[in-house]
């Protein structure tokens, strides 16, 4: 399952060569600058545009506000978590710790929210 | 009592590890998935009173006060709180230039530009300060909210508004503590490659921290 | 009693000088010490909460009693239930998971020794810090589940709610603490070849209830802290009358957390059956895969069902479907485990040990305890049954013949780890045969006197409603625990000085922990082991044999080996002293509030500054 790294072969024969195995680091393609401004260049474009959003009164009257900007601030959130957070590149046990509360979290808000009726479903 | 600074050693644990990862970047992604629904918590409340308070001042409609007859307008300051908000996302972007500059300390640095990309503390520097600039900018919308005529006590909306960025403004506030920590140490011993560990996991919880305030920006601010 | 005077075993902790004395017990890190402060702790409070549970029996124990006052009958079960819950159980299973994670997945310890000690000690404070008020007659008087707004300044104006919210506060963190370390210990510190599916069984449902923890006490936190706020502070997240703050917020935000607690609460007692039951019938654990998916299936579903402690509110058609069927699919998870159990007894050569007998009375209780469960899954039948002693019927088959039990034949089972000497067996038996007859009639006529529509929570009752015989017989029951904990704490103490020497595998058990010397050696493993296989013991190959030979040597020290051991330290006890003292400034003196924090601040960067272990590289 998770532990696909822990590989078996060439285990450490005594506890002296235990203490001093050395240090199996996380080796990735690490973004780069180049990477990081443009990620930086994007949040901030999809900020303006959030922002620019707010203050068209025709837009947030209509239907389709509210699921634009969940999404795009979905989207940031995930961009800042895959590249900032490199998550992407890291081990996946790192993405289960994170994925897994986040979608309990997600599923909790959603239940509140029809629990309160601010959300419904149509029967009928 | 104090042991000096310099003993925060390097990161790498000389003990095995089943996966090979260092124990405490596991313990920060499960403390960052507990963090998950501490905000989910104080969102949910936040959004489950929204539209209910009895009386304002109200986030985005305006309210009379049918005693006074006093019109108080919709309270949330956008522009604002978007300028902060873009203090926020690019402070980010200088914590992920200190960690890159803390992991390739050792790399040989020819051009101006890359001595400038190199450099640690100039980085934490400007993460810490961004960090700051976001609390300057929070003191100021809390206390002109007041001044306003909404405390945390006024109403519901008071309430939940206060405490859920009071909270995340308490993340911000430890993140630059930390930051600071970590600025103390570079300036004592100056961070090496050996210390990315250190610099990565309090990144992770600074960009977490960013990340977070994505969600209530839109949430609070922008969805009516 | 089988007693028999020989030296103490080598590795005792008295056998090293500078590990003995108050001091080192301030200051330690090792996580089998701390484990052993968990269970003394906990054991003291269990009897704790047992008086206050001695006193409310006996104040119900005939109609129209006036033994304690109403009020002081509110203290006592509210206590009786914050006691055992999160003073008693929690930190019961806590002492195993201390214990047994790093010996069971061959580990020197846990993946933070330092955490763990701040772990225990805020555990300690806090759990002093909202017992001491019932002795003075403060203590918190709205139920476990602290209702609000009941419990806001309105409705409850005294200081009694503030111990409960500030105390919930303070063990929360200590639980947490303790989680994210537990966690990252088994992700990260299982020795070479323990792979996820080969883990004991008991270290996988502690995996569990560490996920469990992260995910569920973050709510209540922030439950608490809109709790004390609107205390402290004035606002109104729980003010239903001038605010028009929603009743149901608490109970909601409550319960997200409260079924959660529930699993929190039995999943390790789970773990440990999970390890008796194959010891004693000689046979590995039947189903392996599907006990451990049945209990991630538990722990995900775990977060689908808080409304059914809320079906008498209304919530409507849907959610109350919703929440009823899932309600009735988490039994299946749970009744999975059940059938796992009893297979794993067929056809087993099966040894009574005492151990043994309280694995068996679990899953003979805990399935009486899950029936009454299925059927107030049933919305239309809760409503029968809610706040009725039905339901404290229910959770206490669940909670004493489930958590209880499962402790008890831990305690048992691993005395001799623990000790290095054997409890005694007959003294066990008779400790097992009382508590299931006092266990049995005290709770199973509340399943009558509750379907008669005897509420809970109320201090006394009237004559003629059919309740009399009924509550009586629970009263005798009651006094019944005990005589049957004397019998225990007898043994406990005697067996411990005088029991017989255990050595390293006194059951013939198959898994890691029982490879190395009772009690274990400070580093546990001479030689961290490789693991082929579920049962090193029963089913290794030769690697494994050849592991458990060498760690069973007694006699080295860290320092014979080269084995470098993290430095003890007070720090952790200071850190979690000054968040005690910082939360005790919001009840006695503000002014306290600064010096907490400032001796926490300080101490924290002290620890954090100074190093975990001598150099080496
Ligand atoms: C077969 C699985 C189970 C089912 C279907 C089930 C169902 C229920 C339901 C529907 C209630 C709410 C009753 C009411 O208040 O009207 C309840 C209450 C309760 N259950 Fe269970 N339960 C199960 C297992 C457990 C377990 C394993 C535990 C703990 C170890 C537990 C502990 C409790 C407690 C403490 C309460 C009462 C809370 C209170 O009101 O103070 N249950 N159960
Ligand atoms: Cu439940």
């Amino acid at each position: 399952m998770m532990d696909s790294h822990a590989s078996m072969t060439n285990l450490p024969d005594s506890a002296e060569a235990l203490a001093h195995a050395p240090r199996r680091e996380e080796e990735h393609a690490h973004p780069t600058w180049s990477t990081y401004w443009k990620v930086a260049l994007i949040l901030s474009l999809i900020t303006v545009g959030e922002v620019w959003a707010y203050y068209l009164p025709s837009f947030v009257g209509s239907r389709g506000f509210v699921p634009t900007l969940l999404f795009l601030s979905g989207l940031k959130f995930a961009i800042v978590v895959m590249f900032y957070m490199h998550l992407k590149y890291d081990h996946r046990i790192f993405r289960v710790l994170f994925t897994g509360p986040l979608l309990v979290a997600a599923i909790t808000l959603i239940g509140l929210m029809f629990l309160f009726g601010h959300l419904f479903i149509k029967i009928m | 009592m104090t042991a000096p600074a310099t003993h925060v050693s390097a990161p790498a644990p000389h003990h095995y590890t089943t996966l090979g990862l260092d124990s405490r970047k596991v313990a920060i992604w499960a403390f960052i998935g507990s963090e998950c629904m501490l905000f989910v918590s104080l969102i949910s409340t936040y959004l489950i009173y929204k539209g209910r308070s009895i009386v304002g001042p109200f986030p985005h409609e305006t309210w009379t006060d049918p005693a006074t007859g006093h019109v108080f307008k919709p309270i949330l300051n956008i522009p604002v709180t978007s300028a902060s908000t873009f203090v926020l996302l690019m402070s980010s972007l200088f914590m992920v230039l200190a960690l890159a500059a803390v992991q390739n300390k050792e790399k040989p640095k020819h051009t101006r530009g890359e001595r400038i990309l190199g450099s640690s503390r100039l980085w934490l520097w400007m993460t810490a300060i961004a960090g700051a600039t976001f609390l300057g900018f929070q003191a100021f919308e809390f206390t002109s909210f007041v001044h306003e005529g909404l405390s945390i006590r006024t109403n519901l909306f008071g309430s939940s508004f206060f405490t859920l960025t009071g909270f995340h403004g308490a993340h911000v506030t430890a993140g630059v503590i930390w930051l600071v920590t970590l600025l103390a140490i570079d300036y004592r011993r100056g961070l090496g490659p050996r210390d990315s560990l250190l610099v990565d996991i309090a990144a992770l919880y600074w960009h977490f921290v960013d990340v977070i305030w994505i969600v209530i920006f839109t949430l609070v601010y922008l969805i009516r | 009693m089988a007693t028999t005077a020989r030296p103490a075993p080598k590795h005792s902790p008295d056998a090293y000088g500078e590990h003995s004395g108050l001091w080192s017990w301030l200051s330690t890190v090792d996580h089998k010490r701390i484990g052993v402060l968990y269970l003394y702790t906990a054991l003291f409070f269990f009897m704790f909460g047992g008086v206050e549970a001695i006193i409310i029996r006996a104040q119900l124990g005939a109609p129209n009693q006036h033994l304690v006052s109403a009020e002081f009958y509110n203290q006592l079960f509210t206590m009786h239930g914050t006691t055992m819950i999160f003073l008693a159980i929690m930190p019961l299973s806590a002492a195993f998971f201390n214990f047994l994670i790093p010996l069971q997945i061959g580990a020197r310890d846990v993946a933070f020794p330092r955490l763990n000690a701040f772990s225990y000690w805020v555990y300690l404070f806090g759990g002093i810090f909202i017992t001491i008020p019932i002795l003075f007659a403060v203590a918190p008087n709205d139920g476990w589940f602290g209702y609000a707004p009941l419990t806001t300044r309105a409705y409850s104006p005294g200081i009694n709610i503030d111990f409960w919210v500030i105390g919930l506060l303070i063990l929360g963190v200590s639980s947490l603490a303790a989680a994210f370390n537990f966690l990252t210990t088994i992700i990260n510190l299982r020795a070479p070849g323990m792979t996820l599916m080969r883990m004991p069984m008991f270290t996988w449902m502690a995996f569990i209830v560490q996920v469990l923890l992260v995910l569920a006490f973050p709510v209540v936190t922030i439950a608490l802290v809109f709790l004390l706020f609107d205390r402290f502070f004035g606002t109104n997240f729980y003010n239903t009358v001038s605010a028009g703050a929603d009743p149901l917020l608490w109970q909601h935000l409550f319960w997200i957390f409260g079924h959660p607690e529930v699993y929190i609460l039995v999943l390790p007692a789970f773990g440990l059956v999970s390890e008796v039951l194959p010891t004693y019938s000689k046979k590995p654990l039947f189903g392996y895969p599907v006990m451990v998916y049945s209990g991630i299936l538990i722990a995900v579903l775990g977060f689908g069902v808080w409304a059914h402690h809320m079906f008498a509110v209304g919530l409507g058609p849907i959610a109350d479907t919703f929440f009823g069927l899932t309600t009735m699919l988490i039994a299946i998870p749970t009744g999975v485990k059940i059938f796992n159990w009893i297979a794993t007894m067929a056809q087993g050569s099966i040894r009574y040990t005492t151990a043994m007998l309280f694995g068996i009375g679990l899953v003979a209780l805990f399935t009486i305890g899950g029936i009454s469960g299925i059927m107030h899954a049933s919305p239309p039948a809760d409503l029968q049954q809610t706040d009725t002693y039905f339901i404290v019927a229910h959770f206490h088959y669940v909670l004493f013949g489930g958590s209880i039990m499962g402790i008890f034949g831990g305690i048992y089972h691993y005395f001799p780890k623990i000790t290095g000497r054997l409890m005694d067996e007959k003294l066990g038996k008779i400790h097992f045969w009382l508590t299931v007859v006092a266990m049995n009639l005290t709770f199973f006529p509340m399943h009558f006197s509750g379907m008669l529509g005897m509420p809970r929570r109320i201090y006394t009752y009237d004559a003629g409603q059919g309740w009399d015989l009924f509550n009586a017989m629970s009263t005798a029951g009651a006094m019944i625990f005990p005589i049957a904990m004397l019998v225990f704490i007898y043994n406990f103490f005697v067996s411990r000085k005088r029991g017989e020497i255990a050595g390293s595998n006194p059951w013939g058990a198959g898994t890691l922990e029982w490879t190395i010397p009772s009690p274990p050696p400070e580093y546990n493993f001479a030689k961290i082991p490789t693991v082929t296989s579920r049962y090193p013991l029963w089913e290794g190959k030769e690697v494994d044999y050849e592991c458990a030979r060498i760690n069973s040597q007694e006699g080295k020290t860290s320092a014979d080996l080269g084995i470098v051991m993290p430095y003890s330290t007070i720090k952790p006890l200071l850190v979690a002293l000054g968040l005690v003292t910082m939360f005790c400034g919001l009840i006695f003196a503000r002014a306290l509030i600064g010096v907490g924090a400032a001796l926490m601040i300080f101490s924290l960067y002290s620890w954090l500054l100074s190093p975990l272990e001598p150099e080496h590289d």
